[in-house]
């Protein structure tokens, strides 16, 4: 099982078990709540930045990108390789910002690569087709890394030292609160990159209407790849975060986040960018509350996930925000 | 405007083809001229491959035979958004406005190659003064708006690239007399203005009012041109796109 799955408290990550602990006098089962709250932002916000590829490449293309979870992947693969190579020489702040923007980089370049090289031949082809080319690259991926960096489990090596912070009157630790600041203003570049520059609204323009936006002689197969760029960047950054998050990473980590973001962008309303985001706190929040709070809730925090999810695709197919304004003729 | 016969068409089609699949041909070699200035209509049946001719000039279907060519470079096979650049603006059938753009937004698409601030700052103002209620509108979403207004917003962003060359798709259809009476009136206030339109209507009677010079297609080819006065008389063309018995 790939360490994304592992509850919050391997590797010095403080979680769940550690939390009603840090009660002094005050109401343990509130605190032990604030607490989980706080790590179901955490993954939420990790989630958040996964899904939005995923729903960024469906809203311009209308197909799902499965080998984002391999750019996720390839994004924390980066980032320990950047950080073995840095860390004797930098360390604290500056070392983990090179490595965060490296993978993002390294993510960024892979998703233009796999978009130019398995998706724009296939543009005019049928709609399954993209589809297994996107298999394809996502095994080609696993499996070269599995051939070529490593088979087993690599440790990410810690570069700073963890500690304990009272935030009000809880406890977090500085690592999770720097991968939720980072990741918050990730979302925060990224909601003002789409709503307010003129790429974020030509990408937008190219996701109601491809042709419509090629009339305005926008070059749609440039904005494609600028999506394909951002998601990548996203991934890579979540992929790292996580790498720190857990202490390890593994050639297969990227399957099971992959595949929940994917579920929150559903969740949330495929397509829709707030729907992302709020997909992955979404899910986040069922993941912690059900491993914290139900019997057994480690091993049954996937299912019950995904149970609500199917629960509110039933109720709402198209997700919490896909809904779609009608077209006037 | 009188200009003389033998300038330079501004964009040229000869023996033009393009179809759907394999199966539907729906230009069968159309060839047309037409010229800086004027304003040109293309009437027809329902499925008489109007817009499919409009969208084989600006690039959103492949030219399969055949050269088009505007200001004199060949445009044919070029992709749609260079065609775009190159300063053809084509206003689809069914208005295709950004849905999901605010007025605001889908105004700056249409300028989105422009880099003259100046001039994309006048372009903006006199789009308000034609159309009044997208100033008023701005902040609304696009697929909001009323039919009429997708209309307007549709000619508007057409009209922020500054094109050389407006392709209009049936600007009229489902609007309500007066409205059509405003976008025909916008029309002709474009024109005069020096830009060059080439219109397909159904409204045919409105479009040959309008225009210098029309052509008729049917079954994808090119059954009929004429200055659009003789057409208007024509009672070939009168019984078959005038409704006059
Ligand atoms: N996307 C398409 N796929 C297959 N056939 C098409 C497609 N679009 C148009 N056609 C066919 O091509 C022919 C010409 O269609 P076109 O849309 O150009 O007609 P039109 O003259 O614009 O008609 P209308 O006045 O009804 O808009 C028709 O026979 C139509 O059925
Ligand atoms: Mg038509």
């Amino acid at each position: 099982m790939s360490p994304i799955v592992q509850p919050a408290t391997r590797n010095g990550a403080p979680g769940a078990s550690g939390a009603a602990n840090s009660a002094s006098g005050r109401n343990p089962q509130l605190l032990m709540f604030l607490e989980q709250l706080f790590n179901a932002l955490v993954l939420g916000s990790i989630y958040s930045l996964i899904a939005l590829g995923y729903t960024l490449v469906y809203g311009i293309l209308m197909m799902i990108n499965f080998a984002h979870s391999e750019v996720l992947m390839a994004g924390a693969f980066v980032g320990l390789g950047v950080s073995i190579l840095i860390t004797p020489h930098l360390s604290g702040w500056l070392a983990m910002a090179l490595i965060l923007l490296a993978s993002m980089a390294g993510a960024g370049f892979l998703g233009f690569i796999i978009e130019r090289l398995a998706y724009r031949p296939l543009r005019r082809a049928a709609r399954l087709a993209p589809l297994i080319s996107a298999i394809g690259v996502s095994i080609m991926i696993t499996n070269a890394v599995f051939l070529w960096v490593s088979k087993t489990t690599l440790p990410f090596p810690k570069l700073m030292n963890d500690r304990v912070m009272r935030l009000g009157f809880f406890e977090a630790s500085s690592l999770q609160i720097l991968i939720f600041c980072t990741a918050i203003i990730l979302l925060t570049c990224l909601e003002w990159l789409v709503r307010r520059t003129m790429i974020g609204k030509a990408i937008r323009a190219c996701a109601d209407d491809l042709g419509a936006a090629s009339l305005m002689g926008i070059n749609t197969d440039r904005m494609i790849a600028i999506t394909f760029v951002i998601g990548g960047m996203l991934a890579g950054a979540a992929g790292v975060l996580n790498g720190m998050y857990y202490g390890s990473i593994k050639y297969n980590l990227g399957f099971l986040p992959g595949v929940k973001a994917f579920a929150a962008a559903v969740l949330g309303g495929i397509g829709n960018i707030t729907g992302a985001v709020l997909g992955g706190f979404i899910l986040g929040f069922l993941e912690v509350m059900a491993a914290g709070y139900l019997p057994n809730g480690n091993q049954w925090k996937d299912v019950f996930a995904f149970m609500v999810l199917i629960g509110v695709l039933l109720l709402r197919p198209s997700g919490i925000l896909g809904e779609r304004i009608a077209e006037k003729v | 405007m009188n200009m003389p016969m033998t300038q330079e068409p501004l964009l040229s089609l000869k023996n033009v083809e393009a179809s759907y699949g394999k199966k539907i041909k729906a230009l069968k070699g159309v060839s047309l001229e037409i010229r800086r200035g004027e304003i040109v209509a293309l009437i027809g049946c329902n499925g008489a491959g109007k817009t499919t001719m409009l969208k084989t000039i600006s690039g959103l279907l492949p030219c399969e035979q055949g050269v088009i060519t505007f200001n004199d470079k060949k445009i044919s096979g070029l992709p749609a958004h260079q065609i775009a650049q190159m300063g053809i603006s084509h206003v689809p059938e069914g208005r295709r406005i950004f849905a999901r753009l605010t007025v605001a937004e889908n105004l700056q698409m249409g300028r989105f190659t422009r880099r003259d601030a100046g001039g994309i700052e006048r372009d903006l103002r006199q789009i308000f003064e034609l159309f009044p209620i997208l100033k008023e509108r701005q902040e609304q979403l696009g697929g909001t708006l009323s039919g009429g207004e997708q209309q307007m917003l549709a000619i508007a962003r057409a009209l922020m690239m500054s094109p050389q060359l407006l392709l209009l798709d049936e600007p009229s259809m489902g609007l309500a007399p007066v409205i059509t009476d405003k976008i025909f009136e916008v029309i002709g206030e474009i024109n005069r203005q020096g830009r060059t339109i080439f219109l397909v209507e159904q409204n045919a009677s409105r479009a040959l009012e309008i225009s210098r010079r029309a052509y008729v297609i049917d079954q994808g080819v090119i059954t009929a041109q004429n200055d659009a006065k003789r057409l208007l008389n024509d009672p070939k063309v009168q019984e078959t796109y005038l409704g006059v018995a």
